[in-house]
């Protein structure tokens, strides 16, 4: 008999006193209640109105694939919504890694005022999903705005509306996106953190320039770190919402050309009333997240180097 | 020939200075230890000559060319590091390639070189596998590795055998002074253990607070240690420190009054009468059997540790001085009893107030 051991221990094989479990659960129920009140349940029951003709009001009307089959087959705004939702997942994937990385690796050559620095850059994650920033942004690109008003005072020159001319108004959500490069840089200064000084060390012994040495030492050993980042971004990206919708007062205008996925489907539902066909592009939605985050997973191990 | 050397090297972190003016050479295919305790700076030493850090003052030469200024890379010295340092991404291969293939070298040359290298330290068998799929003392043979590739002039160990189990450690010490007797290289090595100084150098350099206490081979500095830190810090158990009282100092000897008991010193003192001095006897030359030399009386044993091919016994001298004897063999021997010891009179050493050593 173990004199060191001041609590019993289950026998193998055991079970935990019935009040036990029940204090566990108890601690538990606020998140189940939420999980399967306000996550599980809606996503059940989208599902199964992605299957009916509901329109908010009155019955739903069982109508089996009917809604899938009309999104692969006749529905030219969704092709239009994939093709904007694409080319914003395209190009503010990339351009918010390599921006984030490019300032933590700033940040991370010992400067000092770090902490300021990094609240600084880190703001715009905070507020940058907010209502009021997309108001803001508006103001910025629009004719009258502010970016105008600066190449006016310095070139002399007189920019469009860029967010109401359809060849510019997507870039300027995908710049808008950039700028909250916040979160990921916080996670790229940990993880830049994490590799040894020592390994460094050992390579400018090894006469490795500071070029090869990112390539070569710091890129392979961030690479968890960017592939993480990478994900979760790309998800972000896929559901981008809140900028398109205030800039675009909710239309997706000018001629559809800031039509992200998510402000289509809120449209179908909120606008067109079309909840069965809304649900139905909901789960679409998830669908293709899940073959881009799963098509991640499989291409990581060729890629991704893990420690231990 | 010298390899390296050492001119007034200093080395400050704003107003703490870590290395304070260490001059030093080091001669082409000799083996040098740096020892001395925690924070002696025998690291930065270490890291100063490496390139790793910039240094102060003072100046640095390589094969007779300044290096103050040059890039760790140019030194023509390679590095072992404490951690080993391995490139967590990279096969044994690559990891000991990757220095060849920054240098531009032709791919058969480093394929030549790296097997070589392979086959000196039996890791072969290891070249395609990730470090983390190797041992703690597969890890230090790909990181030796790393440095044989790069041919250097000299060869650094920070500290090597740190991060070893004491079986491994003994074993790969003997691998080290293998190696360095195969490839015959400068090579300097970094411990705080006195028994790898003691084992592995041509040299020891014993340091404290940034100064070099002392360096010879590891006989003089355990015979002739120059002060009483040295004297303490090399050998073990540590040698013991009695406070003794000079008289009747002549050229041929002093004597030395030990709580009343009076002996004398064949050691050329320059001390006038009445000197406080500490007189420094190594446990293992105290003996219970010896007849002549230097009478301590009775010593009074507080603990005994039994390690089989040796007995140390602490206890109180007369005088309540603490005295730690090491005695060769098993014997029976209890706390409480007392013990008459003797030590011979060519095995004390004599240390003025100010710590350093009387006499030759």
């Amino acid at each position: 008999m173990s004199t060191l051991r001041t609590t019993e221990r289950p026998a193998a094989g055991g079970r935990f006193r019935f009040g036990d479990s029940l204090a566990g659960y108890g601690f538990l129920a606020p998140w189940l209640v939420g999980f399967f009140l306000l996550t599980l349940g809606p996503a059940i029951a989208s599902f199964y109105l992605s299957l009916t003709d509901y329109s908010g009001l009155g019955a739903a009307n069982w109508v089996g694939a009917e809604n899938y089959v009309r999104i692969a087959t006749d529905d030219p705004r969704f092709w239009t919504a994939m093709n904007v939702t694409f080319t914003f997942v395209l190009l503010s994937v990339p351009l918010k890694l390599i921006f984030a990385l490019a300032v933590a690796v700033a940040l991370n050559r010992g400067l000092a005022g770090l902490s300021f620095f990094r609240a600084i850059f880190y703001l715009p994650s905070l507020v940058g999903g907010s209502v009021a920033v997309a108001v803001l942004w508006r103001q910025v690109f629009a004719g009258d705005g502010l970016l105008n008003q600066a190449l006016n005072a310095l070139f002399g020159f007189e920019g469009p509306s860029w967010i109401s001319n359809p060849s510019t108004s997507l870039y300027t959500l995908v710049l808008l996106a950039v700028w909250q490069f916040g979160s990921s840089m916080i996670i790229f200064l940990a993880g830049l953190r994490q590799i040894p000084q020592d390994m460094y060390e050992a390579a400018s012994i090894d006469g490795a320039s500071k070029a090869r040495q990112f390539l070569k030492i710091t890129l392979p050993l961030l690479t968890p770190v960017i592939f993480f980042n990478a994900v979760i971004l790309t998800i972000d990206a896929f559901k981008a919402f809140t900028s398109a919708f205030v800039i675009s007062d909710g239309t997706g205008g000018p001629i559809d050309s800031t039509l992200f996925y998510t402000l289509y489907l809120y449209q179908e539902a909120f606008t067109n009333f079309r909840f069965g066909y809304a649900s139905a592009l909901a789960w679409v939605l998830v669908l293709i997240i899940a073959f881009f985050t799963a098509m991640s997973f499989l291409t990581a191990r060729f890629w991704v180097h893990y420690d231990d | 020939m010298t390899t390296l050397a050492l001119n007034k090297i200093k080395k400050s972190f704003g107003n703490l200075d870590i290395i304070r003016g260490v001059d030093l050479a080091i001669g082409s295919g000799e083996f040098v230890v740096f020892v001395g305790p925690s924070g002696c700076g025998k690291s930065t030493l270490l890291r100063m000559i490496a390139g790793l850090e910039p240094i102060s003052g003072g100046e640095l030469s390589i094969g007779g060319e300044r290096m103050n200024e040059r890039a760790a890379s140019e030194r023509g010295i390679a590095m072992v590091f404490q951690s080993y340092a391995l490139y967590p991404h990279m096969s044994v291969y690559k990891n000991m390639s990757f220095g060849l293939e920054t240098a531009k070298m032709p791919k058969p040359e480093i394929d030549k070189r790296v097997r070589k290298a392979a086959d000196i330290l039996q890791i072969t068998h290891l070249l395609e596998r990730k470090p983390k799929q190797l041992s703690g003392g597969q890890r230090q043979r790909v990181a030796i590795g790393r440095a044989i590739v790069r041919d250097p002039k000299i060869f650094l160990f920070d500290e090597p055998l740190s991060n070893l189990d004491a079986e491994l450690r003994v074993q790969t010490r003997v691998e080290i002074a293998k190696l360095h007797k195969d490839i015959g290289a400068t090579m300097i090595y970094v411990t705080h253990d006195q028994v790898e100084a003691m084992t592995l150098a041509d040299r020891i350099v014993v340091l404290r607070a940034g100064v070099i206490e002392q360096h010879g081979t590891p006989l003089e500095i355990y015979n002739r240690p120059a002060n009483r830190f040295v004297a303490g810090f090399i050998g073990s158990p540590k040698m013991n420190f009695l406070d003794v009282v000079a008289s009747d100092v002549r050229d041929d000897g002093v004597s030395i009054d030990l709580a009343g008991r009076k002996a004398r010193l064949p050691i050329e003192a320059r001390v006038v009468d009445g000197a406080k001095l500490s007189l420094g006897l190594r446990p293992e030359h105290i003996g219970t059997d010896e007849t002549g030399g230097l009478d301590l009386g009775a010593l009074t044993v507080v603990h005994v540790e039994h390690l089989g091919g040796q007995t140390v016994v602490y206890g109180r001298l007369v005088d309540g001085q603490s005295l730690t004897v090491a005695l060769d063999g098993q014997r029976a021997i209890s706390a409480g009893s007392t013990l008459a010891v003797r030590i011979a009179a060519e095995n004390c050493h004599l240390f003025d107030e100010a710590g350093d050593r009387i006499g030759k």
